[in-house]
């Protein structure tokens, strides 16, 4: 099945360019100019994915991300011009998965997309666990679902494979570099900033208290690990 | 019976006493500064009310004193003229009486003489009223010359009248009338200054003598009041000045005071700060002016902010509005590489350049941008404690592939143990790359060599290359900004000409150095010194700039050069033979 990608994105040429390239690689790109447009396509559309540049006229590519995470879970990479750490970060907490900065080339780019599309085709069935003991995270993998006393959180697909890496070895400290390469599928060392920024949106939904992490801990100087009963 | 000028009395109170009196004062005024807690020199110097006070205090005392003791001088003068003629016309008169009244008597042996002279005196003394109180005495001189001769004073409590030698040794040498200010007493009362007139008395009965004796103490005590009533004037006069000036100072050091104290918050960034303008005098100009000053400066300021914000916008805008063609020119530039295969040999070799330039010219834009983001000055420092060998390391090991490419060999010289300092790895690994990537690029297949060394407050990487080398005064300028050595000389790395720029506004950033060496022949030598600490200062850097491996590279250099002689003159001989 072909993945059905949203290019959000005001510049035609970039857009129909960006078109080219999805259709040779396998995808099945739509396309629509304005952050305005941009939900209403969204809602038509029910992509697989979403590209999104940064700098919209109307609707900004911020607010188009926030719009599309209330609703839906979908993996979102951002192309942005700008690689200062306030734009970066801006974009990831407004709910972007990745992002890629301009020019990019053409095969980095799809492969931030394969990653973001990869699905662990588990079809074992694997519950697993963490948190403390009066407050349990429960995660059905191959049913993408958490629970937590069996009340249902809703994760985005991110969310969810950065706590199952965490949760399948609960006793391990994981690098911010190991995560990149699991979790986001980077070869090479990346921005850790990524990692810092999904970290904390994780922690807002599965903590009790986000400032007094039980889930999803710090290891001061080295990384992250899971809580354990 | 003129008289004779006067010996001036040596005790009379003159009015030099005065400073002395002040004394107390000044030792006062003094207390008071070193209580306001200055010392009085750092005061002098830190305040200019403080100075003009104490200036005119001491000018203004010095001519207070002046007038003082001139003022005081003219009065006790005066009296004393005064005391003097009355005294002189007294004992004139009694001169006369005496000589009358003695003139009948008979001699030195009269019975009747003790009686007469006394008569005489009591007489003379009765008439005390005219000159003031005074005493009379008489002396009878006789041959002997005897100073302790019966003595008949009036009033007769005062016998014990001390004539004072000089008087009447004058009297007797000069037969003529004499008088002399002296500090006497009579009878058993204390020491007082007396005006003493004396007169010779000569009858046939012999030569007597007529003392008059006049207490000076009204005269002594109208002066010292004068002198009392000045010092208090004076004092007060100067007290008044003083507090006058004091004031006055204050007016005029009180607005440059505020103006120092804006000055300092303008300065302090506080651009809204002004001066209060009040009346229209000299001082509200000041007041004014300054405040224009400020306003301008303001004006300025803000519009140099408002520059380097456009700037930034500018460099942001330029950023995206660049960025956004160029990503679907390198999108489309990759997919018409990728499928070269499929077209003419032209069209593909048009493909293929057209993907590497656009490399070049991405590179080129990220180098703009950085420069200009250094132009901005909104480039910061992400300094942390690293293993300077481990970006040494991966700079050579990014650029083995150039470096086997031209056949030069990479030889780093790295210490065993850690290199420890405080950097921004980015911006180091930067700069490393652009001079060892320089360096191959020059050094025309002979080895370069990468040295790093650490000292107590700096740590130092030299690459060195010898290859052409640099010409005199080059140094300086490769810093330049799209400087190159030879611009015809084919480049392999496709750098951008801004990448030293760069660099060494990165070695700036972290207070370092970027140096450059360089002489003909011999190759050319970068050295980065950087501290230990961000924030740490250095003096030397722990390696040499220049290096000290002459006579080897000058042998090697000349070598080459003989060699390509060698090789053209035997080939001219052989096309000729």
């Amino acid at each position: 099945m072909r993945a059905r990608v949203l290019v959000v994105d005001d510049d035609p040429a970039l857009a129909e360019m960006l078109g080219i390239v999805l259709r040779s690689e396998g995808f099945t790109p739509s396309f629509v100019a304005d952050g305005e447009r941009a939900l209403a396509a969204f809602r038509e559309t029910r992509p697989d994915m979403v590209l999104l540049d940064l700098m919209l006229p109307g609707m900004s590519g911020i607010d188009v991300c926030r719009a599309i995470r209330i609703e839906s879970g979908v993996p979102i990479v951002m192309l942005t011009a700008k690689s200062d750490t306030v734009d970066v970060v801006l974009g990831l907490e407004s709910g972007a998965d990745d992002y890629v900065v301009k020019p990019f080339k053409p095969k980095e780019l799809v492969a931030r997309m394969r990653a973001r599309l990869r699905r662990s085709e588990d079809t074992v069935p694997e519950t697993l666990t963490l948190g403390p003991a009066d407050a349990q995270i429960a995660i059905d993998v191959p049913g993408h679902a958490v629970t937590r006393n069996g009340n249902p959180i809703a994760l985005t697909p991110l969310e969810f494979d950065l706590l199952v890496a965490l949760a399948r070895k609960p006793r391990q400290v994981f690098t911010r570099e190991v995560l990149l390469e699991q979790v986001w599928g980077y070869r090479h060392a990346a921005d850790t900033r990524l990692v810092n920024v999904h970290v904390q949106r994780l922690r807002a939904k599965v903590e009790r208290d986000p400032e007094r992490p039980e889930v999803v801990l710090t290891v001061r100087g080295v990384g992250y690990k899971a809580g354990t009963p | 019976m003129a008289p004779t000028s006067p010996p001036w009395p040596s005790n009379w109170p003159r009015p030099l006493r005065i400073p002395e009196r002040l004394r107390p004062a000044g030792r006062r005024a003094v207390a008071m500064v070193r209580a306001w807690g200055g010392r009085p020199v750092l005061m002098w110097r830190r305040s200019l009310q403080f100075r003009v006070v104490v200036t005119t205090l001491l000018v203004s005392a010095t001519v207070v004193v002046a007038l003082g003791v001139v003022l005081i001088d003219r009065i006790a003068d005066g009296l004393v003229e005064t005391k003097r003629e009355q005294a002189i016309d007294e004992a004139e008169y009694g001169q006369s009486y005496a000589l009358a009244q003695l003139q009948s008597l008979g001699g030195i042996a009269d019975p009747d003489l003790a009686d007469s002279l006394r008569r005489v005196v009591a007489n003379l003394s009765a008439r005390g009223a005219r000159a003031g109180r005074f005493a009379v005495a008489i002396q009878t001189d006789t041959e002997s010359n005897n100073r302790l001769s019966p003595l008949y004073v009036s009033p007769a409590e005062q016998s014990n009248v001390a004539i004072p030698r000089r008087l009447s040794a004058l009297l007797d040498s000069r037969k003529l009338m004499a008088y002399q200010f002296v500090r006497t007493s009579i009878g058993d009362g204390p020491e007082r200054p007396f005006l003493v007139v004396g007169a010779p008395v000569d009858t046939r009965a012999g030569e007597f003598q007529l003392y008059y004796l006049f207490p000076l103490d009204d005269e002594v005590a109208a002066v010292e009041l004068v002198q009392n009533t000045l010092i208090a004037i004076g004092a007060l006069l100067l007290f008044l000045l003083a507090a006058i000036v004091a004031i006055l100072t204050r007016q005029v050091v009180s607005p440059v005071r505020m103006a120092a104290r804006t000055a300092e918050r303008l300065s302090a960034g506080l651009l809204e700060e002004r001066m209060m303008v009040r009346g229209e005098d000299d001082l509200a100009r000041l007041a004014h002016s300054f405040n224009q000053m400020a306003a301008n400066l303001q004006r300025q300021i803000v519009q140099l902010e408002d520059l380097s914000r456009l700037q930034r916008r500018f460099t942001s805008d330029v950023s995206h509005e660049l960025r956004t063609p160029l990503t679907t020119v390198r999108m489309a530039a990759d997919v018409l590489h990728s499928s070269r295969e499929d077209f003419s040999p032209a069209v593909a070799r048009s493909a293929e350049l057209l993907q590497t330039e656009v490399d070049r010219f991405e590179t080129l834009l990220t180098d703009l941008l950085e420069i200009s983001r250094y132009d901005g000055g909104f480039a910061v420092l992400e300094p942390e404690v690293t293993d300077v060998r481990v970006l040494v390391r991966r700079v050579i090991d990014g650029l083995v592939p150039l470096a086997e490419r031209v056949g030069v060999g990479l030889q780093p010289d790295l210490p065993d143990e850690p290199v420890v300092a405080e950097v921004d790895a980015r911006r180091v690994e930067r700069i490393l790359r652009n001079l060892v990537g320089n360096a191959v690029e020059h050094s025309e297949g002979k080895p370069v060599q990468v040295t790093l060394a650490r000292g107590d407050e700096a740590i130092a990487v030299t690459v060195r290359d010898h290859g052409v080398g640099l010409k005199p005064g080059e140094a300086q300028v490769v810093f330049n900004r799209f400087w190159r050595a030879d611009p015809s000389r084919a480049r392999q790395t496709g750098g951008t000409g801004l990448g030293l720029s760069i660099s060494l506004e990165d070695a700036r950033l972290h207070g370092g150095w970027l140096q450059a060496w360089g002489e003909p022949g011999r190759g050319a030598q970068f050295r980065l010194t950087l501290p230990v600490r961000v924030t740490g200062r250095f003096t030397s850097s722990p390696l040499p700039l220049e290096p000290d491996d002459r006579p080897v590279e000058a042998y090697g250099d000349h070598f080459d050069g003989s060699g390509v002689d060698g090789v053209t003159v035997p080939d001219t001989g052989a096309g000729r033979a």
